[in-house]
């Protein structure tokens, strides 16, 4: 059977610009590591495999989410600069950090939206191979992030509304 | 000084304890939504300095602000939240909070806000 693609809708910089300020900002101030920000790009698939993720739900003059994904050995070495604590990957703390890391991310990407939204409380995912599903018709963005202990990407998947 | 956190990370929680271990005989209260928060007021007060986060799951902060308030005028209450647009911060002044952090924050930061809103109300 043929596989139709999905129309891509045009990328809209207001909605993407933001999430790369707030991820250099996030990771700066509160996790000590620079942030290499690489061109963000259409997801078309499920691509590159993550470990862990932590979704946050927008909703408002804009809906959709945004997904901060990492392999597991970034995601342990980052929550340790974050925490400042050795957490293990099945303690509740370490999906705690993951969470509070992807709200301020979240948060900070939202005052610079342009329109007036809410966000959700993170819901953490944790899984080899794991696919989060997405918005149908809108586009999903992912913006790969690099830093010295490991690389982590965020996927932005969102439209404004009418 | 006995402090009242209340944000539902734990992670947050220990960053903010840290981050204010240094004031003079700090005692820390933690709570991890507006529901636990009204109790601990309640059955651990009185609190010197409470930091209050927006959105948390069963009761938010602003919620939270608002209730505290119908009874207690007084004690010092951060918010500190990722909400940063300019009406999140007048709804929480007008709810009763006496100062506003945005998070992400420097330790040197939130420390500054503490201790601004700490002598604005010794002085009041």
């Amino acid at each position: 059977m043929t596989q139709v693609a999905e129309p891509q809708q045009a990328l809209n910089p207001k909605l993407i610009v933001p999430f790369v300020n707030s991820v250099r900002n996030v990771f700066t101030t509160m996790v000590g590591v620079v942030t290499t920000v690489e061109r963000p790009t259409y997801k078309s698939g499920p691509a590159v495999s993550y470990d862990v993720s932590a979704i946050i739900g927008f909703s408002g003059q804009v809906i959709g989410s945004v997904v901060v994904s990492f392999q597991m050995d970034a995601a342990l070495k980052l929550v340790k600069a974050f925490a400042g604590v050795d957490l293990t990957a099945d303690s509740p703390d370490f999906a705690d950090a993951i969470g509070e890391l992807a709200n301020m991310i979240a948060g900070n990407a939202k005052k610079d939206l342009g329109a007036t939204a809410s966000i959700t409380c993170p819901s953490v995912v944790l899984g080899a191979n794991h696919v989060i599903a997405r918005l149908r018709g809108v586009p999903c963005v992912i913006i790969p992030c690099k830093t010295p202990v490991g690389d982590f990407a965020v996927e932005v998947n969102m439209k404004q509304t009418d | 000084m006995k402090i009242l956190l209340v944000d539902d990370s734990k992670t947050m929680r220990n960053i903010q304890k840290r981050t204010l271990a240094a004031l003079p005989e700090a005692e820390f209260v933690e709570a991890g939504d507006g529901v636990e928060g009204l109790a601990a007021m309640n059955s651990s007060g009185p609190f010197q300095l409470v930091l209050v986060d927006w959105n948390m799951p069963n009761m938010d902060g602003i919620t939270f602000v608002t209730k505290v308030r119908e009874t207690n005028k007084t004690t010092p209450m951060i918010m500190c939240t990722t909400e940063a647009e300019k009406t999140r911060v007048i709804d929480a002044l007008k709810a009763g909070v006496n100062n506003y952090v945005v998070k992400p924050f420097t330790p040197e930061a939130l420390t500054e806000k503490v201790q601004q809103t700490l002598q604005k109300a010794k002085a009041a």
